[in-house]
């Protein structure tokens, strides 16, 4: 039904908080506590099957999944979060110039930035990290320039759109500076679309952080990622498919949680859609 | 009368889903209509005039749904047809023009290809039937050049051919019934009258009963018979239009009568004309360019040379894409000049100047016709207002607050400083614009349409308070709008634009009773005023 989601429950908003939420609390968590030390070794249990003592299971070196689905939440929430301040401060700041200014600082910087957009982001990513070797500060680095351009694109074309509005014209009519109409004006009236594209972000960077590790470049064994648990199940694919159940629905929970949660906040951000 | 009338609607309500209880948004309302009469239907935004006219084609907004009363077209209760004979009733027999023609035609589908679609759906003719009944019905609106307009896209017509052409299209069916919701109102005075004589003597000729949906009341003097008077979604007086528009009996209605445009009566003006405020030397403005026609260029502004005294209300009069718009943009130094001198107390707007430009600025403002748009929706009213006062340097933080707020005080709009504009009414929204363009005291306001896109009882109401702050503050202005009526309730004097040119210039009083003009006659002409309707003699109070 039309305008159901509006008036009725919002599920969607609520599973998304429910799911980030609960996401923020592992990362938490797991900083102090979890049920087995990630890096614990059991050398009498190698791939257990799930039961009471593993919830899901131990790999190869009996390492248990869960203790170290819990720790790698950390490492990917954390070079999410990087990643996304990094991109989305560099992006917004780009675009904001090249938006507002135009002229010969828009040719330049979107020239440069259409060519970094022809790369695949994966290719660039990969190209970063074997220059500057592996590391999670060179993870966050690769992956910020791996999705700078695509953010500095949108913010570009936001602020293009709000310039020409009506009231950014009568800020100039009163005789405020550009830097000023910039600020009062432009940003304040771009951010909810910068908050959106920076959820958004959020879950392309963990998936890519995954994928990273999973092609064996990103998280170094033995500390644990999603990616790198995922990398290393695969052998064991066929005899022990429980080691890709907790990572495979880390990554799916987080996105699904993210995009819900980005979904709401472009509903509730917008200007005039309160009430 | 042998057939059922065309449409009876008998006590109809129709309502929307509220907080909590259901909200009405008809109540009680009924009409009859007969074969070839034209009724109008009154009443100001959210009176629920549009929404009768949804009921009728049974197609309200989702929500919205009738509560009691029958809907008969022709005799028919089309609230219990299947939908299939639904359709066959829309289109077909009851036809509906809209106010915006360019959102009502497909922009990606030739003028052709949506008429013909309506034919193909309701009349069983051969396609070479199909084609003539186009081009026939295209040459009876009066496009030019039929089959060329046939093959072209909606875009590359003027707003007022495409009026023509959505009128063309619904009336190919022959319909019945024609509901035409505000269909002017995008247009200006001359294209308004065009397009409404059009429809009136199509009408005539089919015997097609019209409902006009309008909050022009002027309007409906010249055109229909019966009026229909909304307010809250109930009528309030209903009857002969010229009776009504002469001798209103509900208070709502002399509400509406009186706050059409009457000419202000001429004010004193300060004895000796002192120097000019601004001169405006032989301006030339370039039309924005298309790419295929690069070789000749089009002036928007065409050698205007114009002066505004202190202290005075020049009024700007032309149809769309006369060049007033860009005239006032241009002084203001927000679009570049090809040529020409502008010069506000000595000072070009386009100076290099620093100091000087930000004099200019700050003894400048404009007003824009929509004031939602140029209104930051994050920003809270007072803020909003205040926000000229930054550069005026000599007033502390304080005392800029203050200021706002007896800014707004005057407006009257006290108490809602802390709103934001989404949660204002159109004219509160105007109030807060002019506020803001009013409160760091400049010497000269640029107002571009400033009432045009407000409710008539608004729109006096907020030209009142113009003229009072303009008296108050002693500013002047350039006036700028289409509607001759503003003109006369608020101008000392005016210019009259055609194609980027002064046609005529003058006292208002000089200009309107004795136009030289062929132009600024047809203008006139075409502006309805309650007096054209009043032919017997002791109310005519015409301009001559």
């Amino acid at each position: 039904m039309p305008g159901w989601s509006k008036t009725g429950f919002p599920v969607q908003s609520l599973l998304g908080f429910v799911l980030v939420g609960l996401l923020l609390l592992t990362v938490g968590v797991a900083q102090f506590w979890t049920p087995y030390g990630p890096l614990a070794i059991d050398l009498n249990a190698p791939l257990a099957p799930p039961s009471w003592r593993h919830w899901f299971g131990t790999d190869e070196f009996g390492r248990d999944v869960l203790s170290r689905a819990m720790a790698g939440a950390r490492i990917s929430v954390g070079i999410g979060c990087a990643t996304v301040s990094c991109a989305i401060t560099a992006g917004a700041l780009l675009g904001t110039l090249a938006g507002f200014l135009r002229g010969w600082t828009d040719r330049v910087l979107m020239t440069i930035n259409d060519a970094l957009l022809a790369f695949p982001g994966m290719l660039l990513a990969l190209g970063f990290i074997a220059v500057f070797a592996g590391g999670e500060g060179a993870i966050v680095l690769a992956l910020s320039v791996a999705y700078l351009p695509s953010v500095v694109r949108v913010v570009r074309s936001v602020v293009l759109s709000i310039r020409e509005r009506e009231y950014v014209e009568a800020s100039r009519v009163m005789g405020n500076s550009s830097a000023y109409s910039m600020l009062r004006h432009v940003v304040p009236n771009a951010l909810p679309q910068v908050a959106v594209l920076a959820t958004n972000l959020f879950g392309w960077v963990v998936l890519s952080e995954s994928a990273l590790s999973f092609l064996g470049v990103g998280i170094p064994a033995p500390a644990p990622s999603w990616g790198n648990m995922l990398a290393a199940a695969r052998p064991y694919l066929a005899s022990a498919a429980w080691l890709t159940i907790a990572p495979g629905a880390c990554v799916m929970a987080t996105l699904l949680g993210v995009n819900w949660l980005s979904d709401t906040l472009l509903e509730r951000l917008r200007p005039g859609s309160r009430s | 009368m042998s057939a059922a009338p065309v449409l009876v609607m008998d006590r109809v309500s129709l309502e929307a889903p509220g907080a909590g209880l259901a909200r009405p948004v008809l109540q009680d309302f009924s009409l009859l209509l007969e074969r070839g009469e034209l009724i109008a239907l009154v009443g100001e935004s959210g009176s629920g005039k549009s929404m009768a006219a949804r009921a009728i084609l049974q197609l309200l907004p989702p929500g919205v749904r009738q509560c009691g009363g029958r809907i008969l077209f022709a005799g028919t209760d089309l609230a219990v047809l299947p939908p299939a004979q639904l359709r066959a009733v829309r289109g077909a027999q009851i036809g509906l023009v809209m106010q915006e023609p360019m959102v009502s035609l497909n922009p990606a589908m030739t003028i052709y290809r949506q008429l013909e679609e309506g034919l193909r759906l309701h009349r069983e003719l051969s396609p070479g039937e199909r084609y003539t009944a186009c081009h026939e019905m295209l040459a009876r609106v009066g496009i030019p050049d039929p089959p060329r307009c046939l093959s072209a896209f909606p875009h590359e017509f003027s707003g007022g051919q495409r009026q023509r052409i959505m009128l063309a299209s619904v009336m190919l069916l022959r319909p019945k019934l024609l509901i035409a919701d505000e269909p002017t109102t995008a247009l200006d005075t001359l294209n308004q009258r065009e397009v409404l004589d059009l429809i009136v003597a199509l009408a005539r000729e089919a015997g097609v009963a019209v409902m006009l949906i309008t909050h022009n009341l002027a309007l409906v003097g010249r055109y229909a018979q019966r009026v229909v008077v909304l307010e809250k979604g109930r009528i309030v007086e209903t009857g002969a239009a010229r009776a009504v528009l002469e001798s209103p009996q509900h208070e709502y209605t002399r509400t509406l009568v009186a706050s059409l445009p009457r000419r202000a009566p001429p004010r004193d003006r300060f004895s000796a004309p002192t120097r000019e405020l601004l001169t405006v030397t032989d301006l030339r403005v370039k039309a924005p360019q298309r790419k295929d026609a690069a070789h000749s260029t089009v002036w928007a502004v065409d050698g205007v040379s114009l002066k505004v005294r202190p202290a005075e209300i020049l009024a700007v009069v032309g149809g769309s894409g006369s060049g007033k718009t860009t005239l006032g943009r241009a002084i203001l130094g927000l679009i570049p000049r090809a040529a020409g001198e502008i010069e506000l107390e000595g000072i070009d707007p386009l100076t290099t100047d620093r100091r000087q430009r930000a004099a200019f600025r700050r003894a400048t403002q404009l007003i824009f016709q929509d004031p939602y748009a140029s209104l930051d929706p994050r920003m809270r009213v007072l803020d909003i207002v205040g926000e000229p006062l930054r550069h005026v340097r000599e007033l502390t933080t304080g005392e800029r607050r203050s200021r706002a707020e007896e800014m707004l005080e005057e407006v009257g709009l006290r108490g809602l400083a802390a709103r934001f504009p989404r949660e204002l009414s159109g004219g509160q929204r105007q109030r807060v614009a002019i506020a803001r363009a009013v409160v760091a005291r400049p010497k000269f306001v640029v107002a571009d349409e400033p009432v045009s896109a407000l409710d008539a009882t608004i729109q006096s109401q907020v030209l009142a308070l113009f003229r009072r702050l303009q008296r108050q503050y002693g500013f002047a202005s350039l006036f700028i709008t289409h509607e001759l009526g503003v003109v006369e309730q608020i101008a000392d004097r005016v210019i009259v634009m055609q194609r980027g040119r002064i046609v005529e210039e003058g006292a208002v009083a000089a200009v309107f009773d004795h136009p030289q003009a062929a132009y600024t006659r047809e203008l006139l002409e075409a502006t309805p005023t309650i007096p054209v309707v009043s032919s017997s003699t002791q109310v005519c109070v015409d301009v001559d």
